[in-house]
């Protein structure tokens, strides 16, 4: 699978980074470098092999249905750049 | 699934919408989002209650601090899996949660966790019984849980949008349909009947003003007998008349492009509730690639069938069963015990008052004179004036003899206006019918006296004989026995 230029853009606009155009090019290359070095993984046969869905062969812990944090707006905002009467405050996002 | 499979249903000729280039058939499918009904979140211990302040209910899982790892909240499997049961559906004992990536500030994680190619409900059906009076079969292709956002405000400020995340974390089933409805009346009794079950099984409150259920609707339009045109999908419409509404509009719209040498063309479309009107919102080139991809913070869910066993053997009884029962139990019509099985609060309502009690006249005070007054006062239910037992007490006045009917439905009214009991109105305004026939039998005597004319009237023409009961009644101030009064008057007037 090879990674093209236009492919690069769109994932950094998905990812919502900003990519220097000088770096498209060599972005590019690099990735296209990781995929085929991931894609020698195709040379080992796992037929009939079903796929691994964790490293950890445990059930999925649970919590109960109770009510155990919250309560402290103050605590969840201290990091927000900015809030305001309990809300986080966010440049507009719709016109 | 192929197109054979999906298409199954054919719209009725009635149901079919003229165009100038021939009938049109509507299409519809239904994805609902329906709140799980639970303490906690679904993946933290942050409460769910609503109208709280904004960020009390959340916790640094819901505000994706670094580091923070979710943890499923067994209860909301439960739910998930008891309204699967509700719905005749396949409960897979392995499904998977997946990571739906989008950003939005009221998002915090950048992703949703959901369920995409492994939900927890396969496919399932459910009868649903129509205003035409038909009972249609909608089939569900699944139910998958997954988080619900939080919530943007963007009123609050011109330049700025402020953000709650209360609701971030909320469970929610997805309970997704196949597209075999036909009419948007059908699409409105759907989402009734799921809501119904829904509160029945105490998984969703269903409460449409809160946003505990909201339905995306799936609308296309096609010549009968041709394969299914291209969908629209109407975003969160959130009660029964918007949802029968959104459908007629969008169709009709539909038809005018297609009649017009247009093509439509698949998009994200919005329901203005003030208009009746749906206006596009993005188109699918612009649609989100959410790039899904099994959360690795979360292992497989597998249940034990045991468990599942054990959901099913608490399950309560379902409106269906209800609605059987009510006729069976109880004699009523399929129409009544319709109406009196539909809700939940109805059948409980009902069923306090039927105990012990002639359950059709139970029936009757109860969907025509109860419900009559409630709707002209805009009041649920829930808010009703007289209660259960009172109207149960009302009934039992009837049933004694102590009051008529016509008597019973003046002291209903002075009920619901002033929340009395029935026996403390009847007591106090001296309403008691008069079965002593002594004083009926005077009345009349008194009446023959002075209408000896009428008398002779009523021996040849029979139609007098309602005046001389109507006289009489009116001369007891309403209280007599019709029964007695009706064989007084033929003794004493000498007719058959």
């Amino acid at each position: 699978m090879a990674i093209d230029e236009n492919t690069v853009r769109r994932v950094a606009h998905l990812a919502r980074l900003a990519l220097p155009e000088a770096r498209v090019a060599p972005m590019a290359a690099e990735l296209n470098g990781i995929l085929a070095w991931i894609e020698q993984l195709n040379e080992v046969d796992i037929e009939g092999v079903a796929p691994m869905t964790s490293a950890v062969a445990t059930p999925l812990p649970m919590r109960e249905d109770v009510v155990t944090e919250g309560g402290d707006a103050r605590k969840v905002l201290a990091n927000a750049p900015k809030s305001e009467d309990g809300f986080f405050v966010v440049p507009k996002v719709v016109e | 699934m192929t197109e054979a499979n999906l298409d199954v249903r054919s719209a009725r000729k009635d149901q079919l919408v003229p165009g100038a280039t021939g009938d049109w058939e509507i299409i519809v499918g239904l994805e609902v989002h329906a709140q799980v009904a639970s303490n906690a979140k679904l993946f933290s211990g942050a409460s769910t209650a609503f109208g709280a302040e904004p960020n009390a209910n959340v916790s640094l899982v819901d505000a994706a601090m670094p580091g923070m790892l979710p943890v499923i909240n067994r209860r909301c499997v439960e739910q998930a899996v008891r309204t699967g049961l509700g719905l005749n559906a396949k409960i897979n004992t392995w499904s998977r949660f997946d990571r739906k990536n989008y950003f939005y500030p009221d998002l915090p994680q950048g992703y949703q966790i959901s369920q995409y190619k492994d939900p927890i409900v396969g496919e399932g059906e459910i009868p649903v019984e129509t205003d035409d009076g038909e009972t249609i079969t909608v089939r569900i292709e699944r139910i998958h849980l997954e988080q619900d956002a939080g919530k943007s405000i963007h009123d609050l400020s011109p330049t700025e949008t402020f953000v709650d995340l209360n609701r971030a974390g909320v469970a929610l089933m997805e309970i997704v349909s196949r597209p075999d409805i036909r009419s948007g009346k059908e699409a409105s009794a759907y989402l009734t009947k799921l809501r119904a079950i829904v509160r029945a099984l105490g998984t969703c409150d269903g409460n449409m003003d809160e946003g505990s259920m909201r339905a995306d609707v799936n609308v296309s339009v096609r010549k009968p007998g041709t394969p299914f045109g291209t969908r629209c999908e109407i975003k969160n419409v959130n009660s029964m008349r918007f949802v029968a509404q959104a459908v007629d509009y969008e169709a009709r719209r539909q038809i005018a492009v297609l009649e017009d040498g247009g093509v439509i063309k698949q998009e994200t479309r919005l329901f203005n509730a003030t208009t009746g009107e749906t206006r596009a919102l993005r188109s699918k080139e612009d649609a989100p690639d959410y790039r899904y991809f099994p959360d690795p913070d979360l292992l497989p869910l597998e249940l034990d069938p045991k468990w599942i066993e054990e959901i099913r053997a608490t399950l309560p009884e379902l409106p269906d069963a209800k609605r059987t029962r009510f006729m069976g139990a109880y004699g009523l019509s399929a129409y009544d015990a319709g109406v009196s099985a539909g809700d939940l609060e109805t059948a409980v309502f009902f069923e306090t008052v039927a105990q012990g009690r002639d359950a059709k006249l139970a029936a009757n005070w109860l969907t025509q004179e109860l419900f009559g007054a409630l709707n002209k006062r805009e009041l649920a239910l829930a808010d009703s004036p007289v209660s259960a037992a009172q109207l149960g007490g009302l009934i039992d006045l009837i049933a004694s003899g102590d009051i008529n009917g016509k008597i019973a439905k003046d002291v209903f009214a002075r009920m619901l206006d002033s929340g009395e009991d029935a026996a403390v109105i009847v007591e106090r305004e001296g309403l008691r019918q008069v079965t002593d026939t002594g004083a009926i039998e005077k009345a009349i005597d008194d009446l023959i006296a002075a209408n000896p004319d009428k008398v002779a009237e009523a021996k040849e023409k029979p139609k007098m004989f309602g005046w001389w009961v109507g006289q009489t009644m009116k001369a007891t101030g309403g209280k007599a026995n019709p029964a007695v009064v009706n064989d007084l008057l033929k003794q004493k007037l000498g007719v058959a």
